[in-house]
């Protein structure tokens, strides 16, 4: 090799070096570009997108009660059996009315359900039991910022959170 | 010998105590100082904010992890050699002590004056090595090992051309003494010895980067391919002690650099610490900004750029500074 | 109780076949599982002379999640969001490869505009992975910062990819016969205003990084792999395309819509990292070209085809493949006319990816494994699925 391609190796291996701390040097004036999370937040437009847990929707006449007719298709179609779905079992013939027994949905004459739990600590967010649901009752909602300590907080009571949210609506409408 | 002589500054063992409590002071408060700074820079080159939330503008943040470091527990691995285990951080923080003592702060400032101070710096800043090398050893780990082994061949490769290119100054100067160094030199750019002779800075600043193990030359640490070189196996102080002497290093080198090349303290307007501090800063600040552009390079690499080029541009130089001193004389 | 006596570990399975002879002066060394450039927890044994590698396992295992296994447990529908699982930087290509392999053993006819919006978020989702192959490679590198910078590009896409499947990272957003929904009306414009600034940004990161001086070193002449040697192990995509081969799936085999575009197949013939690096630096350029192409002739229509509530194949097998970013995934379904699986195997690229590892670090610096490792581009949950 000789002297004048050494220095011209140098030369341009110097260059690349320096031009290299020009973009960083660059990036050192220009403002950040993170969001500082307990301070600021994503703009709303780009959460409303964003899957959270999956909830129950309200029927059009009344917020409070959820479209679901129980059928139990939801809990059929979730790989990860998230969702458990309880409703009264239907007193056999002749048995006495005692207090009510409460059975995996579905059940013969229940078109409503009586529990609605789903797991979000099991939930994989894959949307099959929205797609499955013959009623379009299930969507996702749009709560990023779900942080517990405890796992019990994940079994989500579904359709206490569709009563509250009606009510929410409610007191929001007046 | 009464008191008043020996709290007379005057006296050299009351000049050593005052000025080794000074230095830990300042070691201490600027690697606070250091650490924060390095993640601001490093932050804002990632454009992102850096720490923030410990006190304004999180400059609180590098005093809290320094209590954590504190704080945690002091853990000696199995099988590792407990008296040169716990001996290396110690032997890596002594020598920035003794480092210290000949800056020249400031016209008639410095813990010890001396007529070698510049021998004494190098001398010394060769120790460092050794501890790393007892860390890396004693903590029985291979990583520690193959970080220990690292560390003493890039120590013995930047050590010529770096005791070349302080020659080159030194011969220029005709002293080996900081302050006269430093002296003949002016306030303003084109009187610095890093603008008369830009190739021997360059090659320091080089050197004083490998020296100090920070990037793009910190294999001994290479976190990517060593997990963490000789310091995998310390926790807290220990660990702490070794982050605390790094940067320690950097402002040492810095502080030679600056007394070297850049004027020392001299400069128009302000008093003399402050152009030096401002100078070591500046320098400081380099090393970092190099730090967070650049990949690591290879080992056989660095060296390469050592023997093949550093060394025989340094010694070039060296001849150069040799025959206009002796044209100049 | 025995106390703990540490002296008495002797290792394991994997360490067993590297135990040094008593004169040995070799040294052996377990790199990983928990290591900072092994992304994850791939370990490999070294038998080191000095930093020099004399040998070089791969031990594999750690993070295998029986995917496969799951399959046969699940109904067809069910096993999709696994796919997003597998390979979770390029999860749009694991999505294609088993909705293909379904409908191609039913027989489902997509629909165009499904086939396209398949096309563009495969694609987006490409670039997303390789960018982050970028700054993690750079991270084992040493450089700290392009990885922030490819983030921040990233961030786009994981941004348009959200509005359209409402994950950021593990999608399962194909379904067999289409994709679950359609994409907002301002998708093509959002992917277009992507692609220009990611070619925008390119020039910024050849400077930072590409033309670096310290990055050349670290990555020419390192792990040369020849044609031969990647076919030999089965490599694919950008591995055996820096090798000088330019075999792509969605040119040689073209699946769903992919004849219908112009894109060019990058292609180096060093084959070494610096080829590798190369190649996925230009692939970010041809997946552009191709989102701009399918994005802008984005056809109107329904996005599922007609298929039963339930998916039940017919008796038989079907196979499937597709490009991913590390290579060539196939998938293979077997189906017993049941709403289960019978058999589905996954082909992972990274798997024979990382094989030729053995053979490409021997006599190379511990440093060079490194660099070696990181331009195969290995995401281990996908290798040991
Ligand atoms: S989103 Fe998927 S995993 Fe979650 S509850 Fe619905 S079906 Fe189950
Ligand atoms: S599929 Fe829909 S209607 Fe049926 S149980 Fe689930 S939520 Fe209710």
């Amino acid at each position: 090799m000789s002297v004048s391609q050494l220095i011209e190796e140098a030369y341009t291996g110097l260059k690349s070096l320096v031009i290299g701390l020009g973009v960083t040097g660059k990036a050192l004036t220009q403002p950040g570009v993170t969001v500082l999370y307990p301070m600021e937040e994503v703009e709303r437009d780009n959460l409303v997108t964003y899957r959270g847990h999956v909830e129950l929707i309200g029927k059009d006449e009344d917020p409070a009660v959820p479209r679901c007719v129980a059928c139990g298709a939801c809990v059929k179609a979730c790989p990860s059996n998230c969702i458990t779905i309880l409703c009264p079992v239907a007193a056999k013939e002749g048995e006495e009315a005692g207090p009510v027994k409460m059975g995996p949905a579905p059940q013969k004459g229940s078109k409503t359900p009586g529990e609605f739990i789903v797991d979000f600590s099991l939930c994989s967010l894959c949307g099959q039991c929205a797609k499955t649901c013959p009623v379009d009752s299930l969507q996702f909602s749009d709560n990023p910022y779900m942080v517990s300590f405890d796992r019990k907080d994940f079994r989500i009571d579904l359709l206490a959170r569709l009563r509250r949210m009606a009510r929410d609506e409610a007191v929001a409408g007046e | 010998m009464n008191l008043e002589q020996l709290l007379s500054l005057d006296y050299p063992l009351t000049r050593l105590v005052i000025g080794l409590l000074c230095i830990f002071a300042f070691v201490g408060l600027n690697g606070l100082v250091l650490v924060w700074v390095e993640r601001k820079v490093a932050g804002h080159c990632q454009l992102r904010p850096g720490p923030l939330h410990v006190g304004p503008h999180g400059l609180l943040q590098p005093l809290v992890d320094a209590v954590k470091l504190i704080g945690k527990q002091l853990v000696a691995p199995f099988g590792s050699d407990k008296a040169l285990f716990w001996l290396a951080p110690l032997l890596a923080f002594a020598p920035v002590t003794v480092c210290m003592l000949p800056l020249p702060w400031g016209p008639d400032m410095a813990m010890i004056p001396m007529n070698t101070g510049l021998v004494l710096i190098l001398a010394f800043s060769g120790l460092g090595v050794l501890s790393l090398i007892l860390a890396g050893w004693g903590s029985n780990n291979k990583w520690g090992l193959l970080g220990a082994a690292r560390s003493v061949a890039q120590s013995v490769a930047y050590e010529v051309p770096l005791l070349l290119s302080v020659m080159a100054v030194a011969i220029t100067a005709g002293s080996l003494d900081l302050f006269q160094i430093s002296a003949q030199q002016g306030g303003w750019p084109w009187q610095w010895y890093g603008v008369k002779n830009p190739l021997a800075f360059f090659i320091f600043l080089v050197c004083a980067v490998a020296e100090t193990n920070r990037a793009p030359f910190d294999l001994p640490e290479a976190e990517s391919e060593l997990t963490a070189g000789f310091h995998t196996e310390y926790s807290g102080m220990g660990f702490g002690l070794f982050f605390l002497a790094e940067y320690a290093n950097m402002i040492i080198v810095s502080g030679v650099a600056a007394a070297l090349f850049l004027g020392g303290w001299q400069g128009p307007f302000l008093p003399g610490v402050w152009w030096f501090l401002v100078k070591i800063y500046c320098i400081l600040f380099f090393i970092i900004w190099l730090r967070w552009t650049y990949p690591r390079v290879r080992f056989d690499q660095l060296l390469n750029l050592s023997w093949k080029w550093l060394t025989p541009l340094a010694l070039l130089d060296l001849a150069l500074a040799v025959i206009v001193a002796g044209f100049g004389g | 109780m025995q106390a703990f006596d540490p002296t008495a570990l002797r290792g394991d399975l994997a360490s067993a076949r590297f135990e040094p002879g008593p004169t040995d002066d070799k040294l052996i060394l377990s790199m990983g599982p928990q290591h900072p450039s092994t992304h994850g927890v791939l370990r490999i044994m070294l038998e080191l002379d000095g930093e020099y590698i004399l040998r070089a396992e791969p031990v594999l295992g750690y993070i295998h999640r029986m995917h496969e296994w799951m399959a046969e447990q699940k109904t067809y529908m069910q096993f999709m969001p696994n796919m997003g699982r597998v390979d979770y930087l390029h999860a749009m290509a694991w999505n294609w490869a088993y909705a293909g392999a379904v409908e191609r053993l039913m027989g489902v006819e997509v629909p165009k505009r499904a086939e396209y919006i398949r096309v563009a978020v495969t694609e987006l989702n490409r670039i997303s992975s390789h960018l982050l192959w970028w700054g993690a490679y750079l991270l084992d590198l040493g450089a700290f910062t392009p990885i922030m910078y490819a983030f921040d590009d990233r961030e786009i896409i994981l941004d348009i990819l959200q509005a359209v499947t409402g994950s950021r990272l593990t999608y399962s957003y194909f379904t067999i016969g289409g994709v679950y929904g359609d994409v907002p009306a301002d998708f093509a414009s959002r992917c277009l205003a992507f692609t220009r600034h990611l070619r925008s940004r390119l020039p910024m990161y050849r400077d930072l990084v590409t033309d670096n001086v310290i990055l050349r070193g670290r990555c020419e002449d390192i792990g040369v792999m020849d044609v031969e040697l990647a076919r030999r192990y089965g490599a694919t995509g950008p591995c055996i395309r820096g090798s000088g081969a330019p075999v792509d799936t969605r040119r040689a085999e073209p699946y769903g819509v992919y004849n219908r575009f112009d894109f060019r197949i990058p292609a180096y013939t060093e084959g070494d990292a610096m080829a590798r690096y190369m190649v996925r630096m230009d692939e970010l350029v041809t997946s552009c070209d191709i989102i701009d192409q399918a994005v802008q002739g984005l056809p109107e229509g329904p996005i599922q085809a007609k298929v039963g509530k339930t998916v039940k194949p017919p008796k038989g097998e079907a196979c499937y493949a597709v490009e991913g970013a590390r290579g060539k995934i196939i998938i293979h379904v077997r189906s017993d006319g049941g709403p289960k699986p019978y058999r589905v195997k996954l082909r992972a690229p990274g798997f024979s990816n990382l094989s030729v590892f053995c053979d490409l670090a021997r006599g190379t610096l511990l440093a060079d494994a490194v660099s070696i490792l990181g331009s195969l581009d290995l995401v281990i949950p996908e290798i040991d699925r």
